[in-house]
C-alpha cells in the first residue's frame, strides 16, 4: 500500500510544528512538497515533524530542506535516526552552490565558432599535407625495398587487404554498374527515339560507361565499402593503443597499416574498374537487344567502331588518383580517432563524406582537362 | 656524418652502451596549450632497479612514459637512456635504444587481429633475421614465461581475460629480451589473488633476467611488494623518489595523504606481517 505524500500544519502562536506522512519519495511526493514550502514561507521557528513519514528518499528530503529554506536546523526536526541522517547529508549538499558555467551564447557563440572552423581548417589542410607527404615517403621507400629487400614488404597484409576490399567487392560493383548502364540505356532510348536515332542509344552507354560511370561507381561504392572500414579498423587500433604499441616496437604505423591499403586499392580499383565497365556495357546490351531490337553483335561493333578505346584508358589513368582518395581519407580518419567512441563513429562518417566529395570534385577536375586536351 | 657511418658496424650493444643510468630525465616540461603538466621535471632510475611512479589522476604519469618512450615530443628537457640524449640521437641509435626496451600498455594493446603468439612473434619478426620456426618455438617459450597456457597462444586478444591479456602483454614486451621493461598500471584491472600474482611474476622476472622496471602503479601493494624505489609525481613535478619506507615519513601533504590513509595503512600492515613472517605465499 502506498500513500502520497501529505503534511499537516498545527498553529500554534509562538511554536508551530508541521507534521510530514505517507512516502516523501520520488514517485509519491506530488504537489507535497511545494505545498509544504508555501505553508512554511513566512513562518519562524517551525518544528518539522517526521517520526509519522514512511518512507523518505534523497527527492523527499530535498523538498522538505528546500521547504524550510535557509532556517533549515537539524535541531528543529523530529524524526527518526535513519531519517535525520538522510536529512542532514542532503542539507550539507545543499548548501554547495552548484557551478554553473557561463557558456558563451548567441552571437559572441558564434563568432567563437566560425573562428575556430577557419582554424581548424587551416589545421586540416597543414595535417592533410603532412599525412599526403609522409604517405610519399612510405610509398618512396617501399619502391627502393621492393628491388633491394622484397622481404621487408608486408606482402601479407596487402594479399589480405586485396581481397576484403577489392574482390569481395565484386558482386556489389558488377551488379551496380549493371544497372546504371540499363537506366543509361532506356532513357537515351527513348529520348533518341523522338529523332528517330535511337541506334546512337549504343553510343551513349558506351561513352557514360567506359568513360565515365566504370570508375565512378567503383571508387564511390569503395568510398562507403573500404573507406569507413579503414577508418574505423584504424580508430579502433588508435583507441586500443595498438598503434602506440606498433611505434613503440619500431614499426612505422604509415608502413605498416596505411601503405598496404593504400596499395590493396591501387591494384584492385583498375580492376574493379573494369568488371564495372563489362558489367555495365551489358545493363546496356540487355536494353538495347530488348528494347530496341539491336543484338549484341552490333551492340559491340558498334562501340568499338565509334566509341574506342580512349574512354576507357581516361577512365583507368584516374584510378590511381581514386586509390590515393580512399585509402588516404579512410586511413587518415582512422589515425585521427581520439580516446572516446564519439569521435569514432564522427570519424567514419567523415571519411565516407570527404572521400565521396574528393572524388566527385577529382572527376570533375579530370573531365575539364580531358575536355581541354581534346581526349 | 661519419658518426653514423660508424654505428653500422656496429650491435645494439655497443651503440647503446653501457654508460649512466637507465634513465635520466632532466628539466623535462610538458604542456597541453596552455595547461602545463610537466614543469622541469627531473627523475633518474638506475639500473637494475626497480622504480614505481605514483601520482593523483591527471598528475602526468602516462605523459612522463609517454615521453620517455618516444610517443610524446616533450616541450622541453632532456631524456637519457643509458646515456644517450633521445633529442639529439641518430635514426640508428634511436632504433637500437628502442629495441632495448619494453612497454606494457594498460589494457595490453595486443594486435587484435593477431593470436597470441602471433603477437609476441610480431617484434622478433621485425627485428631479428631468426627463421620463421625459431620465432615461433622463442614466443612459446616467452608465453610460458609468463605463466600462459600453451594452448593460450592460439588465442585471439578478444578472447581472453583481463588478467591473461596483460600476461601476454608483458610477453610481447619481453619478446626481444630487453634491459628496461615499462608498465602502464600492470594491476589495474585484476582481481586481489591476480595483482599479487602478476607482482610475483614482474618481481621474478626482473630478478632473474636483471630487468630495469619502470613502472606507473596506483597499487600500494605492489609498492610495498616489488618496487626499490617510488617516485611522486605531484604539483607537476617529482616532488619525492625514495623506497617506499622512506615515503611514509615524508611530509609533502599528497604523500602523507596517500600512504597514511586507510588503503595505505592496510597495505603496510599486509607488507609489514609477510617480512615478519619471514616467507611469502606462493601464489
Amino acid at each position: 500500500m502506498e500513500k502520497p505524500a501529505d503534511f499537516s500544519l498545527e498553529p500554534a502562536t509562538d511554536r508551530p510544528t508541521v507534521r510530514l506522512s505517507g512516502d516523501w519519495t520520488a514517485n509519491h511526493i506530488g504537489e507535497a512538497g511545494r505545498g509544504l514550502a508555501a505553508t512554511l514561507d513566512g513562518l519562524s521557528n517551525v518544528t518539522i515533524d517526521l517520526a509519522k513519514v514512511r518512507r523518505l528518499d534523497t527527492a523527499g528530503a530535498y523538498a522538505v530542506v528546500r521547504a524550510a529554506g535557509g532556517q533549515f536546523d537539524l535541531e528543529k526536526v523530529k524524526a527518526r535516526p535513519e531519517t535525520s541522517r538522510l536529512l542532514a547529508l542532503v542539507a550539507e549538499a545543499v548548501t554547495r552552490e552548484p557551478v554553473v558555467r557561463n557558456e558563451p551564447k548567441g552571437f559572441h557563440d558564434l563568432t567563437i565558432r566560425i573562428g575556430k572552423g577557419v582554424v581548424d581548417l587551416g589545421h586540416e589542410f597543414l595535417d592533410t599535407m603532412g599525412f599526403l607527404g609522409h604517405l610519399l615517403v612510405v610509398v618512396g621507400r617501399a619502391c627502393v625495398h621492393l628491388f633491394t629487400a622484397p622481404q621487408r614488404i608486408r606482402w601479407p597484409a596487402i594479399v589480405t587487404l586485396m581481397e576484403r576490399a577489392g574482390l569481395d567487392a565484386i558482386p556489389i560493383v558488377a551488379i551496380t554498374s549493371f544497372f546504371i548502364g540499363a537506366v543509361v540505356g532506356l532513357l537515351g532510348a527513348n529520348m533518341l527515339r523522338q529523332f528517330g536515332a535511337e541506334v546512337f542509344a549504343v553510343e551513349l552507354i558506351g561513352i557514360a560507361v567506359l568513360r565515365e560511370f566504370n570508375i565512378i561507381i567503383t571508387a564511390v561504392l569503395l568510398a562507403g565499402r573500404s573507406a569507413s572500414s579503414f577508418a574505423a579498423e584504424l580508430g579502433s587500433m588508435k583507441m586500443n593503443q595498438e598503434v602506440d604499441a606498433m611505434r613503440v616496437l619500431g614499426v612505422d604505423p604509415f608502413e605498416a597499416l596505411v601503405l598496404p591499403r593504400f596499395v590493396a586499392m591501387l591494384v584492385t580499383i583498375p580492376l574493379l574498374t573494369f568488371v564495372a565497365t563489362l558489367a555495365g556495357l551489358s545493363g546496356g546490351l540487355a536494353v538495347t537487344w530488348s528494347v530496341l531490337d539491336l543484338g549484341p553483335a552490333f551492340f559491340l561493333q558498334r562501340i568499338v567502331d565509334n566509341v574506342g578505346i580512349t574512354h576507357f584508358w581516361i577512365a583507368l589513368s584516374k584510378a590511381p588518383v581514386m586509390a590515393a582518395v580512399i585509402a588516404g581519407i579512410g586511413c587518415r580518419q582512422g589515425l585521427e580517432v581520439g580516446g572516446d567512441v564519439e569521435s569514432l563513429g564522427r570519424r567514419v562518417t567523415a571519411a565516407v563524406v570527404h572521400a565521396i566529395f574528393a572524388i566527385i570534385m577529382i572527376d570533375a577536375a579530370f573531365a575539364l582537362l580531358y575536355m581541354e586536351l581534346d581526349l | 656524418m661519419s658518426d653514423a657511418v660508424d654505428e653500422r658496424n656496429l650491435t645494439d650493444e655497443e651503440i647503446v652502451g653501457d654508460s649512466g643510468p637507465a634513465i635520466e630525465v632532466r628539466g623535462l616540461i610538458n604542456a597541453f596549450d596552455d595547461h602545463v603538466v610537466h614543469d622541469r621535471v627531473d627523475l633518474t632510475v638506475e639500473r637494475g632497479e626497480v622504480m614505481g611512479v605514483v601520482g593523483g589522476s591527471g598528475a602526468g604519469k602516462s605523459v612522463l612514459l609517454n615521453s620517455i618512450i618516444g610517443l610524446r615530443e616533450p616541450q622541453g628537457g632532456t631524456i637519457r637512456v643509458f646515456g644517450n640524449d633521445l633529442n639529439t640521437a641518430s635514426r640508428r641509435r634511436w632504433e637500437a635504444i628502442n629495441r632495448s626496451w619494453g612497454v606494457l600498455f594498460q589494457q595490453g594493446a595486443l594486435f587484435s587481429n593477431l593470436t597470441v603468439k602471433e603477437n609476441v612473434a610480431a617484434p622478433m619478426f621485425e627485428h631479428t633475421n631468426l627463421s620463421r620456426a625459431e620465432i615461433y618455438e622463442l614466443a612459446e617459450l616467452k608465453i610460458a614465461l609468463v605463466g600462459l597456457r600453451p594452448d593460450a597462444g592460439v588465442l585471439k586478444p578478444a578472447e581472453l581475460s583481463g588478467g591473461m591479456r596483460k600476461r601476454a602483454g608483458l610477453a610481447r614486451a619481453l619478446a626481444l629480451d630487453p634491459e628496461l621493461l615499462f608498465l602502464d598500471e600492470p594491476t589495474a584491472g585484476l582481481d586481489p589473488i591476480g595483482a599479487a600474482a602478476f607482482d610475483e611474476l614482474i618481481k621474478d622476472l626482473s630478478e632473474s633476467l636483471d630487468l630495469t622496471v619502470f613502472m606507473i602503479t596506483h597499487d600500494l601493494d605492489t609498492l610495498y611488494e616489488i618496487t626499490d624505489r617510488v617516485a611522486v609525481l605531484a604539483d607537476k613535478k617529482v616532488v619525492a623518489s625514495a623506497p617506499v619506507r622512506e615515503l611514509e615519513t615524508s611530509d609533502h601533504p599528497w604523500i602523507r595523504e596517500y600512504f597514511l590513509g586507510p588503503r595505505g595503512r592496510a597495505a603496510r600492515a599486509a607488507a609489514a606481517k609477510l617480512t615478519g613472517n619471514g616467507a611469502r605465499t606462493e601464489a
